[in-house]
């Protein structure tokens, strides 16, 4: 039965994918940006699809399961607060630039900001370095994911498989508009679906008030923070979601805006979107403490499954794997078709075509580099160890670290190509320290203190920015004109 | 009230939520709240209240360059 469920509900997404083709335009700015013609609603479904992972349902919970409530102010509402202040004051601008340039990836934006092609390169090589990590964990996650609610019937090379092709076919043959609708759908569907389980499951537990009361009796350290989340470590993680800023799969949705009013409902309805998705997700898991006691470590993340196949019938539990496949495909997607977008247009059309490529070319190219990307991720996913999964984390603080370079692209005449390669360099010298530093000792924070690797990254990294730039020449008139006319 | 200064208070709004977030007051409070741990509903309620001050600011403090952009 879940099979089925599952089954059914991939082939509702190709669906939803492959019809958006009959748009298709035969352009290279259609296959990679949509010509830019994304609405208010698709735009916000697309932007928080891409942005939410199955961390959000399998992780929160199991967050829930060992942390308590305290993470729901660490990872959901921090973001609710920074993710939409982030849309505002630079996806908005970095989008009318895009319009104004003709930009389809952040590496033509800085490379022409700052007039350096070596920038250009080294923005690109650190930014696909840290995409990677994030393509398997939602390759492995699909696997894993299909393994644990069949209870082994499917084996996870057989899940991650399924989630590729599935993924591969829409985005080879709908470009960003094939996963910006098939986005929606997806998040529409992990949104209803993550509600629909949690209210069964409460409703099993004898209703709110009575499962939160048998949390008090076995685990009350759940409701509270106490010292399961030092204060410092609320106030630094504030950093984590400024990673927005620079994730490449998030630049290229915002391009595909159609008008800059367009961003208005994302911005305003991002905060409840989080709240729809994370509260339920740590509810659960802080319930499921009381309820599933004893799981430890990684073994937490698997709460939500279990609380399902404890207290729901089959199709709940298919209908909430095709909820996980939602979330997980919704990243993917946009994350391969953006490193397909920027080998396309970094590498190939830049380097091997000095900007002059057809558009049937840079469409057949971008198709030829997403079949490459996913066949190369799942060939890794097959042999990639399981603490590939707490590689998600340090993704996420690299992009933290560099997020000074897109505000001082944006808002910083007398920064320098100098000044950011120095901040690059500071970024990538703290993350390997902090990585070697950090990699085996759980919840890891600078000296005991809360405070977490991602914020001293950002801290250094602006501060190099800074003192650099202003140490070196500034850029020359014709560029300042270019990105800041009078 | 001037366009300027509804910008002006709504940025200073957007500082307070940063400060409002670390809600060093409820730290260790078990109580409940229309049902949920305090500690909870205050974030749900943060979340609510951010959308709110979202809203305020893409329909009173929207960009004028991105306004004559859309035109």
């Amino acid at each position: 039965m879940v099979l089925v469920v599952v089954l059914f509900y991939l082939g509702l997404v190709l669906t939803v994918g492959l019809l958006s083709h009959r748009l298709f335009r035969g352009t290279g700015e259609d296959y990679f940006l949509a010509t830019r013609s994304i609405g208010s609603f698709v735009l916000l479904m697309s932007l928080f699809g891409t942005h939410m992972t199955a961390f959000s349902l399998l992780g929160a919970s199991g967050e829930g399961y060992r942390t308590g409530i305290g993470v729901f102010a660490l990872m959901a509402s921090s973001s609710s607060l920074v993710v939409p202040v982030v849309f505002y004051f630079v996806g908005t601008r970095l989008w009318a630039l895009g319009k104004r340039h003709g930009f389809i990836t952040q590496v033509q934006y800085f490379r022409e900001r700052w007039d350096s092609d070596g920038l250009g390169l080294v923005l690109f090589v650190v930014l696909v370095a840290l995409v990677i990590p994030y393509l398997l964990i939602g390759v492995m996650g699909g696997g894993m994911t299909l393994n644990e609610i069949t209870q082994g019937r499917v084996p996870e090379w057989a899940g991650s498989l399924i989630v590729c092709l599935v993924v591969l076919a829409y985005v080879t043959y709908g470009g960003l508009r094939g996963t910006a609708w098939a986005n929606t759908f997806q998040t529409l569907v992990f949104m209803i679906l993550g509600g629909a389980a949690f209210f069964w499951i409460v409703k099993q537990l004898g209703g709110l008030e009575a499962a939160l009361a048998r949390v008090a009796d076995t685990s009350p350290e759940l409701l509270v923070r106490g010292d399961k989340v030092r204060p410092l470590k609320l106030l630094t993680y504030m950093t984590i979601p400024l990673s927005v800023g620079m994730f490449p799969h998030i630049f290229m949705h915002w391009l595909t805006a159609r008008r800059a009013e367009s961003f208005k409902l994302p911005v305003a309805a991002y905060p409840l979107c989080v709240a729809v998705v994370w509260v339920p997700s740590v509810l659960l898991g802080v319930m499921g403490a009381a309820d599933v006691p004893g799981l430890v470590g990684p073994q937490a993340n698997g709460i939500l499954v279990r609380l399902i196949h404890q207290h729901a019938p089959e199709l709940l539990a298919g209908l909430l794997a095709a909820g996980v496949f939602a979330a997980i495909m919704s990243s993917l997607d946009s994350q391969t078709l953006s490193l397909g977008t920027m080998f396309t247009q970094d590498v190939v059309r830049h380097y091997g075509f000095h900007d002059r490529m057809s558009e049937r070319e840079q469409v057949l190219v971008g198709r030829l580099f997403v079949i490459g990307i996913l066949s190369v991720t799942y060939v890794l996913s097959l042999t990639a160890s399981r603490s590939i999964f707490k590689l998600g984390i340090w993704s996420f603080t690299g992009f933290a670290g560099l997020f000074p370079i897109v505000l001082a692209a944006l808002f910083w005449k007398r920064s320098t190509k100098h000044g950011v390669l120095a901040s690059i360099a500071s970024v990538v010298g703290l993350w390997l320290w902090f990585f070697f530093e950090a990699w085996s000792v759980p919840d890891y924070t600078l000296g005991g203190t809360g405070i977490i690797p991602a914020a001293v990254i950002l801290v250094a990294s602006a501060g190099t920015l800074i003192v650099v730039s202003l140490l070196t020449r500034p850029p020359g008139p014709p560029v300042l004109e270019r990105f800041f006319p009078r | 009230m001037s366009s300027r200064t509804i910008r002006r208070l709504l940025y200073t709004a957007l500082a307070l939520a940063f400060l409002l977030h670390n809600d060093l007051w409820l730290w260790d409070d078990a109580r409940s709240v229309a049902g949920l741990p305090v500690g909870l509903a205050y974030h749900v309620g943060f979340c609510l209240a951010v959308a709110l001050l979202m809203g305020l600011l893409v329909r009173f403090a929207w960009p004028k360059d991105l306004r004559s952009r859309d035109r």
